[in-house]
């Protein structure tokens, strides 16, 4: 049953279209205010799952409760839902304050509540003066914004946005997953934001599920979720990750030894059975190039650079190291005074990091 | 110095004309060229066998010519010295506008069915819509006496049912039958349009008027209804326009009652042989046509629901 402070409650929920299974036995609830985002490549059922909540598609199995209402049965036009669609939806035969009044005509308010409500909207999302603006004259952050308060204005207990900052351009995303976030905190209501844009969903959500084949890997928040993974997809789906396999050698206290062959032992954090076949995951920022061997503590691989790729930040390597068939990424900083980084292609390096950066999967 | 001849590029409006030219050659031929003829054959006047070809608007004034003596044809005064025209002319436009609303009616919910219900062999289902027109515009007419007729299906049936003792008079030979005819021979061309204008709509848009507390009606009404609109107005301007003028059908289902403006005209340019009044007549019902689709565009306004469409 649902928890207390949760607005939305998911238990045991399997959509199947067929013989295909697009949403495989999800439970999770998502708290009152917050800010969620799924997130998955596509075909990971995570639309599918958004749709449920919004009621087009109905669960195969299982349950969803919406502020501890079982929404089962409940069409999607009684739900106290609102969605922003991928393509917006703009009405276009209406004018912008039609198409963000167009839920308040079903809405028992009067003609002079409903107007001042939308005129709120159309300043809440910086639109003041558009009312009268027909729906083709709009660029594409404009449709966003109208989709947006069209959806606000209906005062709705759960916002569902289906990638809505995919249409615009990259700098235009980043000023509206600004304006998106600080609006979320301005009204209030809990956001369920879908995206493959792990860097959006980053940003943007105080938790983020990672989706991947219709099932949830893991929850968290964004620091929890690039810290700390809790499988190798999910590694390996937000930001770059080093992955290196080998059986493990010792483990104690959280400090677990793998042997990777011909790369060595290897030291980091977490806890495996001895012997299992494990992962250890470390993320290109916490790796150092350096040109001697260093110190025994540190963990070390030799390696060569076979790229160099500029980033203004920072540079970008890939070090090819015998024995491991992927190029291994490292990213420096570019914080000291020096002009040129002092490694060539073809130069070679030690990559090191202390056994507390990395960390181990089990799978 | 050699330098290479520039090759000359025709401007783009005139390789536009150029491409066109075969079209516009055929429709130059076919279509301007006998409304011409038309035009200047009404200002000419019919003496006995031969025409006089000086101008003269005689033929327009008989048209209208007033008369103190209206005629009253269903209740409705017609203060004509030729009320005739008049006459037809009114009752061919409401026949005309009933047998479009009643083909609108029918094709609406058949394109909408195709556009929205029919997720497989959509070309299957579009082959089976052109079917009537697999037999000639003549004998589905036919068809309709065949089905309407004194001694017809309908008739027979129910008299072999024990239904009716005598065969019923009033299905053939009267307006009636004219606008079941008309409807049935235009319907077909009606649907593509339609579905045309709902296969364009945006699912999405149907969804967000379901998202946005929408029930199915209210969506009908207030999404795909406007948004089909400009399909919906083709199809029955397509409709009204060429079933106004229509004679085929009044002439062999219609009976004496049945006559509209084009019977009228074919009187005209055959039986009582006054060519220039009959083709008076064809103009000013030219002018009549174009001047209620322009009204109704403007009404509607067509103009705006193009701009958005682009």
């Amino acid at each position: 049953m649902a928890k207390a402070d949760s607005i939305i409650s998911i238990s045991g929920v399997t959509k199947r279209f067929g013989p295909v299974t697009a949403v495989d036995d999800i439970s999770f609830d998502i708290s009152r205010g917050e800010f969620f985002s799924l997130l998955g490549s596509s075909g990971c059922g995570k639309t599918t799952l958004l749709r449920m909540l919004a009621g087009f598609e109905q669960p195969t199995e299982g349950e969803i409760f919406i502020d501890s209402e079982p929404m089962a049965g409940v069409p999607a036009n009684h739900r106290p839902t609102n969605m922003v669609f991928q393509s917006y939806a703009i009405f276009p035969h209406l004018n912008v304050g039609e198409n963000i009044g167009y839920g308040l005509r079903n809405a028992a308010i009067s003609k002079d509540e409903a107007g001042k409500r939308v005129s709120d909207a159309l300043e809440l999302v910086k639109l003041s003066g558009y009312g009268g603006r027909a729906a083709h004259q709009l660029s594409g952050g404009q449709r966003q914004r109208v989709a947006l308060a069209r959806a606000l204005v209906c005062r709705p207990k759960v916002l569902l946005l289906d990638e809505p900052l995919g249409a615009l351009d990259k700098n235009l995303r980043e000023e509206m997953q600004i304006e998106l976030r600080a609006l979320q905190r301005t009204v209030g209501i809990t956001f369920v934001f879908v995206t493959h844009d792990q860097e959006e969903a980053l940003t943007l959500s105080d938790r983020i599920a990672v989706m991947s084949k219709g099932r949830v890997l893991q929850i968290d928040a964004p620091e929890a979720l690039y810290e700390n993974p809790n499988c190798r997809e999910v590694a390996e789906f937000i930001g770059t990750m080093n992955v290196f396999s080998g059986r493990i050698a010792a483990s104690a206290k959280g400090a677990t030894t793998i042997d990777a062959r011909a790369l060595g032992k290897l030291q980091a954090r977490g806890t495996s059975r001895k012997g299992d076949y494990a992962f250890l995951a470390v993320r290109p920022e916490k790796l150092k190039l350096m040109t001697k061997k260093p110190a025994a503590s540190m963990n070390a691989i030799a390696g060569v650079v076979s790229a160099i790729s500029y980033r203004g930040d920072r540079h970008h390597f890939l070090v090819t190291a015998e024995g491991h068939d992927r190029p291994i990424s490292v990213s420096q900083q570019n914080d000291s005074d020096t002009k040129s980084t002092p490694m060539n292609v073809g130069a070679k390096v030690w990559i090191t990091w202390p056994a507390t950066t990395g960390r181990v999967l089990s799978h | 110095m050699t330098s290479p001849k520039p090759r000359r590029q025709w401007p783009d409006w005139l390789a536009g004309y150029a491409l066109l030219s075969p079209a516009l050659l055929v429709m130059a031929a076919t279509l301007a060229a006998p409304v011409i003829a038309l035009f200047v054959l009404s200002f000419w006047s019919q003496t006995g066998f031969d025409i006089d070809r000086s101008f003269t608007l005689a033929n327009y004034w008989k048209l209208i010519e007033p008369s103190s003596e209206p005629m009253v044809w269903m209740g409705i005064p017609f203060p004509f010295a030729y009320p005739v025209a008049a006459i037809l002319m009114l009752k061919s436009l409401v026949m005309s506008l009933v047998a479009t609303v009643v083909v609108i009616a029918m094709a609406y919910p058949m394109a909408y069915f195709l556009a929205f219900r029919v997720t497989r062999h959509k070309a299957l289902w579009i082959i089976l819509l052109t079917i009537p027109f697999w037999t000639s515009y003549l004998l589905r007419v036919f068809a309709w006496k065949i089905v309407l007729g004194y001694n017809g299906a309908i008739n027979t049936g129910l008299k072999s049912l024990g239904i009716i003792e005598a065969p019923l008079e009033f299905l053939l030979y009267n307006p009636i039958a004219v606008m079941i005819t008309l409807a049935h021979a235009w319907i077909a061309f009606t649907v593509l349009p339609i579905y045309v204008s709902l296969e364009k709509i945006d699912r999405s848009l149907l969804e967000a008027a379901t998202d946005l507390g929408d029930s199915r009606w209210q969506r009908f009404w207030r999404v795909t209804l406007p948004l089909s609109a400009p399909g919906t107005i083709a199809a029955a301007l397509l409709v009204f326009i060429p079933t106004v003028g229509d004679y085929v059908t009044p002439t062999l289902v219609g009976g004496p009652g049945g006559t509209m403006i084009g019977t009228l005209m074919q009187e005209l340019f055959l039986r009582q042989d006054n060519a220039p009044l009959g083709a008076a007549l064809a103009i000013v019902m030219m002018a009549i046509i174009a001047g209620i689709v322009a009204l109704f565009l403007w009404a509607v306004g067509y103009s705006k629901m193009r701009e958005r469409s682009r």
